[in-house]
């Protein structure tokens, strides 16, 4: 279940208003946004967010791409295609839409509202059956439990993913989605991102993605294009949108608190990790005191290299033999796909400052400290050098 | 009608049940073509409102002018050019069905989600799907609610075109008034009273069947 992505490239498009209120181009902010002159060529498999204050455009913008709103002048093209050659119809049909409110047909079971678009191309019975059940598990539902129930009956949070498999039904190459999480929970919306990256990894269609929130828009995109009154101020990936955004406006938009974003956006395996002292289960602590060189922490590995915790050497005593109830429970362990804010706040919170680095067997691969989460983000001004937070607190590890 | 005489004389309803059968099948044949015709000539008109939309407010006048016309008047009107007949009855009692079946079509479409919509056509619905497979549906409950005032005032009415000689169980209750006895008058009531009872209950029966979803909340 791959679906290649296709690029999309506006090109010179502008969007003027003849009478102000023309309700199709009010987004799900209620904002009307004209646009002005905007280029923008989106990577096939990339998410591209949009993003910017209410009426900057943005909705008007995605709204073009399937003609939900006709531009007044410039071309948008699909994989090089213009997307006016076709029929709207036939158009849409290939691209993937989300909106806020989702929409879902009240008088349609979840599995009727996921197979919209199969049914509209005219697939044959079993095929849609196979597909909508796919979809379903794809989301994160359980599909023997949620088929046939009405949307009334599902959460926000079930809707809004139900509206996802709805849009993903044909495989478009092009998904467009109007602030999808805007309307849930912080809890929910969180999750629902998460699942949504996970989702877009697994099939790599392009996406274009609004929304005003400056985080959501980090978190989510591999380019961001940040809009303010009809025009593109800046389009980047989140990491250069943080170190240099390109003026005022985006700096202010981005926030004062943009270090602790790119944390956000950089994962362990970003990190360049160091060697921690080991030792095995059985080893008596003698012979384990020589190995550490005076360093009062050892990270106490099972017989298959997995981390059991880290434990206190100065505790043992003399004649001790390492064992797993000597490990400090606390020890905190991440992946490489762990991202350093959660790294960082997790290791601020235990009591053992130096991170553990499992692979995806949960195998130790290498520790970290917050000294060498500082230097994954050089040129960066939040951590540098000797903090507040440096090495002091972390267990001495060898080096 | 005289003291002695009782007000419902049983032996007269048992030698008349054949005519009363008849009169209550005249009465919903009346009715069943009135409501359908409405609804078509309706369903027709709201269309073409919602195309363009400049033209409800003379429809709103012209179904609202019908609507209002006392009955009596409207069919001494017609007969000089239709006679007593079929015709003249249902001009009349089409007419009066118009104003609320249009009024709720219109509102039934017009209760559809604006989000409901957009995501209908962002999917790739023409505007014929978007009408047939989510407008219409998801107006049902108040289209059914038009008609079913509709249908209990046509059931109503129905004993006023007694008058022009196409009555139904309004035929009972003519015959009743023109000879002082009540039995006819009172059986005719009845009868106009239970088909409308029962015509209401079947609507809703029908509407909750066609649909499930009203009731997952």
């Amino acid at each position: 279940m791959t679906t290649r992505g296709a690029t999309v490239e506006f090109r010179d498009v502008t969007k003027r208003y003849g009478r102000p209120g023309a309700a199709a181009a009010r987004g799900a902010d209620g904002e009307l946004g004209a646009v002005n002159d905007l280029s923008l060529l989106v990577p096939a498999g990339a998410i591209c967010v949009l993003v910017g204050p209410s009426g900057c455009g943005k909705t008007t913008s995605l709204k073009m791409v399937n003609r939900l709103i006709e531009p007044t002048s410039g071309t948008i093209l699909i994989d090089g295609h213009d997307v006016r050659q076709d029929d709207p119809v036939i158009l849409r049909r290939r691209i993937g839409y989300v909106i806020q409110q989702v929409g879902l047909f009240p008088h349609q079971t979840i599995s009727e509202n996921v197979a919209t678009v199969p049914r509209l191309l005219g697939w044959d019975g079993a095929r849609i059956d196979r597909r909508v059940q796919e979809l379903i598990e794809l989301v994160g539902l359980d599909s023997a439990r949620y088929r046939d129930r009405y949307p009334a009956a599902l959460s926000g949070g079930e809707r809004q993913r139900v509206g996802v498999a709805r849009a993903l039904a044909a495989e478009p190459p092009v998904m467009l989605m109007d602030e999808p999480f805007g309307a849930v929970d912080p809890i929910v919306r969180e999750r629902l991102q998460d699942e949504f990256l996970r989702i877009h990894r697994e099939l790599g269609m392009t996406v274009l993605f609004v929304t005003h929130d400056i985080d959501e828009a980090i978190k989510m995109g591999d380019r961001v294009a940040v809009m303010r009154e009809g025009r593109l101020v800046q389009y980047a990936p989140p990491s250069e949108l943080l170190t240099t955004p390109a003026d005022d406006f985006v700096a202010r938009f981005v926030g004062a608190d943009r270090g602790l974003k790119r944390l956000a956006l950089t994962t362990v395996g970003d990190v360049t990790l160091r060697d921690a002292p080991t030792a095995r289960e059985g080893e008596p602590a003698r012979s384990v005191r020589v190995r550490a060189a005076g360093q009062s922490f050892v990270l106490l590995l099972d017989a298959e290299r997995h981390p059991i915790g880290w434990i206190n050497l100065a505790r043992l005593g003399e004649d001790a033999v390492l064992a797993a109830v000597h490990a400090d429970p606390s020890s905190p362990f991440f992946t490489r796909r762990t991202r350093l804010r959660d790294a960082l706040s997790a290791l601020l919170a235990s009591g053992v400052r130096t991170g553990v680095v499992v692979d995806d067997d949960g195998r130790y691969s290498g520790a970290f400290t917050i000294d060498e989460i500082g230097n994954a983000l050089t040129g960066n001004s939040l951590i540098q050098g000797q903090g507040p937070l440096g090495s002091e607190a972390a267990p001495k590890a060898a080096t | 009608m005289t003291p002695e005489e009782p007000l419902i004389r049983w032996d007269w309803i048992a030698s008349h049940l054949d005519e009363i059968a008849m009169r209550a099948g005249e009465h919903i044949q009346l009715t069943v073509i009135a409501v359908g015709l409405g609804l078509v000539i309706a369903f027709g008109l709201s269309l073409l409102v919602l195309r363009v939309p400049r033209l409800e407010q003379a429809a709103t006048l012209v179904t609202g002018t019908l609507y209002t016309i006392p009955s009596l008047a409207l069919f001494a009107l017609l007969i000089p050019y239709t006679g007593l007949t079929l015709l003249t009855a249902e001009i009349g009692l089409v007419g009066y069905t118009l104003l609320i079946l249009m009024r709720n079509i219109l509102g039934g479409i017009r209760s559809v989600p604006e989000d409901v919509r957009e995501s209908a056509l962002g999917m790739g619905y023409t505007r014929a799907q978007l009408l047939w497979r989510v407008e219409l549906p998801l107006a049902l409950p108040i289209i059914v609610a038009g008609i079913r005032i509709a249908t209990i005032t046509t059931i109503g009415l129905v004993t006023v075109t007694a008058l022009i000689g196409q009555g139904g169980a309004g035929y009972l209750i003519l015959i009743g008034l023109q000879r002082f006895f009540s039995t006819p008058l009172i059986v005719g009531a009845a009868l106009s009273l239970t088909l409308a009872i029962v015509a209401d209950g079947a609507l809703v029966l029908m509407q909750r069947a066609f649909t499930p979803w009203s009731r997952a909340r």
